[in-house]
């Protein structure tokens, strides 16, 4: 059983993204700050008018882990997690499938991995 | 100093714990209480006397549940603080500010669980990632991605810091080797009588690479407490004091609960946070203090906490810790009870307790320096957390 996001109106166009196909990040609409994972208030400039932008779906591997134990739900063991800095300059963790290793400044572009109708996750294969 | 200080107003004068297993056999709650009362025998007061309890938000017995157990009349005094191990030097922290203010006179913190029995504290948590508030929409970014148990959370940071700084696994290890050393010497410890090589460490298997198993702490059932009165009424007990010469909690830039991965630097900035405030409110430096305990669920945080707070600079602590510096007889001996890999894995409770035994003179790793000296003691890392410097004497 696959573990769901908590998701509130600050979060939700994100996950509407990956329904689609798409990889959102927030972007101020009043100073066009990037930011992830989103929130309500602009960090920069305070205001509460926020909207997105489609990333492009490539990055580069900032850290990553290869997961031996203990069980998590919904996957088979090992799996491969990166921290990847997209090239938008925001920074998300994902999964990385087909590979059983991986190594910092390694190249990544997202794909989607739908779950069921209500979820689709984003994931990340070597370019 | 200025006046408006919380720099010895207040002591630890009793300590108290139950034995440290992996299958308690009764409740958390029956464990909790059990530590308070031995910690209010300790400090020589009467269980009527605790008009103040403090505890961790994760912790499954309310302040009201421990004080019916305890046949307490009233309470005073009651607080929980938020994120995990992090709150284990803040709960102490609490009690100071409480009897230093005249809020309450006697204050206990407490800490009890079957984290091993029960709820195991080791595995994927499901109910972190679905909590109904903003530490679980904080989830949503790792926990359905794969990412949710504390180390795969702490490897991401680990591999990091291995590729900024050239630090290795073995250097990990040093942590590990050190922490079972002492805890081989320590008849409370779990580990007693087992210590470990750093040949060990490395055959120990992979957990979440580069995380060998021996670089995780123990699951525990167990439960930690801890008296604190104001200075002028430790002086009437029996036990030396553990001054509180500095209390300090500390949370960083666009922080996170053990996945603060979205800053510049993904380590520990928020223990620079709580270092820089104890050593302005003891006056101390690094130099000063002879042994500190260092919270270590996971080894590669003690080296970046070593760093955060001053022991040694950015990317130095796999030479800090070379050639036994940090076990007993060396430069800094650390985590004298052998530490949550050795001793319990409290939730840095038991660590305070041995900070306690250190400056009254009865650990059995005893550092001589630290009986007129100090000791740093810290709480959990990759979460808000917090410190105390504790002195028998005042600074």
């Amino acid at each position: 059983m696959a573990v769901r996001p908590m998701v509130n109106r600050d979060s939700q166009f994100f996950w509407d993204g990956t329904q689609v196909g798409e990889l959102r990040i927030q972007v101020c609409n009043a100073c066009g700050a990037t930011r992830f994972p989103p929130g309500p208030a602009c960090q920069q400039c305070e205001a509460y008018d926020r909207g997105h932008e489609v990333a492009a779906g490539e990055g580069t591997v900032y850290s990553y882990v290869v997961h031996r134990h203990p069980p998590v739900p919904g996957k088979e063991l090992p799996i491969v997690i990166a921290l990847i800095d997209l090239d938008e300059g925001v920074r998300m963790v994902g999964e990385v499938e087909g590979v059983d290793d991986l190594e910092i400044g390694q190249r990544l572009r997202v794909d989607f991995r739908r779950v069921d109708d209500d979820l689709t996750l984003p994931v990340w294969r070597t370019v | 100093m200025t006046t408006r200080t919380l720099s010895g107003k207040a002591a630890i004068v009793g300590i108290g714990a139950t034995e440290f297993s992996k299958a308690s056999g009764r409740s958390e709650l029956q464990l909790s209480v059990e530590a308070v009362r031995a910690a209010v025998a300790d400090a020589g007061l009467e269980v009527g006397e605790v008009d103040g309890l403090t505890t961790f938000t994760m912790d499954t017995s309310s302040e009201i549940a421990v004080a019916r157990e305890l046949g307490l009349p009233e309470l005073r005094f009651f607080s929980r603080i938020n994120f995990g191990g992090g709150a284990a030097c803040a709960t102490v922290q609490q009690a100071a500010m409480a009897v230093a203010t005249g809020v309450a006179d006697v204050v206990v913190a407490y800490r009890g669980f079957n984290e091993r029995s029960e709820s195991r504290f080791g595995q994927f948590s499901v109910a972190a990632a679905t909590q109904v508030n903003t530490n679980g929409l904080d989830n949503a970014w790792t926990y359905p991605l794969g990412l949710g148990t504390p180390a795969a959370t702490v490897a991401m940071q680990a591999r990091r810091y291995m590729h900024e700084y050239g630090a290795t696994s073995t250097d990990f290890g040093a942590v590990a080797v050190a922490d079972r050393r002492h805890a081989a010497t320590n008849p409370h410890a779990f580990f007693h009588e087992r210590p470990i090589t750093i040949e060990d460490h490395q055959a120990s298997r992979m957990i979440v690479d580069p995380l060998h198993l021996l670089d995780c702490c123990q699951e525990t059932d167990g439960a930690q407490a801890i008296v604190v009165v104001s200075a002028e009424r430790a002086r009437d007990l029996p036990q030396r004091p553990a001054h509180v010469v500095a209390a300090a909690q500390g949370s960083g830039r666009d922080q996170f609960v053990m996945t603060s991965y979205y800053r510049d630097d993904i380590g520990i900035p928020e223990m620079g946070v709580v270092g820089r405030e104890l050593w302005r409110q003891s006056g101390l430096t690094p130099a000063d203090v002879p042994t500190a305990v260092l919270y270590d669920h996971f080894t590669p945080y003690v080296l970046m906490q070593l760093e955060e707070l001053g022991f040694c600079g950015r990317g130095e602590a796999p030479g800090f810790v070379a050639d036994g510096a940090i076990e007993l007889g060396g430069r800094l001996p650390l985590n004298t009870h052998g530490g949550q890999l050795g001793e319990a894995y409290l939730h840095g409770m038991n660590g305070i307790a041995e900070a306690v035994r250190q400056v009254r003179g009865t650990s059995v790793n005893q550092v001589p320096a630290a009986v007129d000296g100090h000791v740093l003691v810290t709480a959990g890392t990759g979460v808000p957390t917090s410190g105390l410097v504790l002195g028998a004497a005042l600074v």
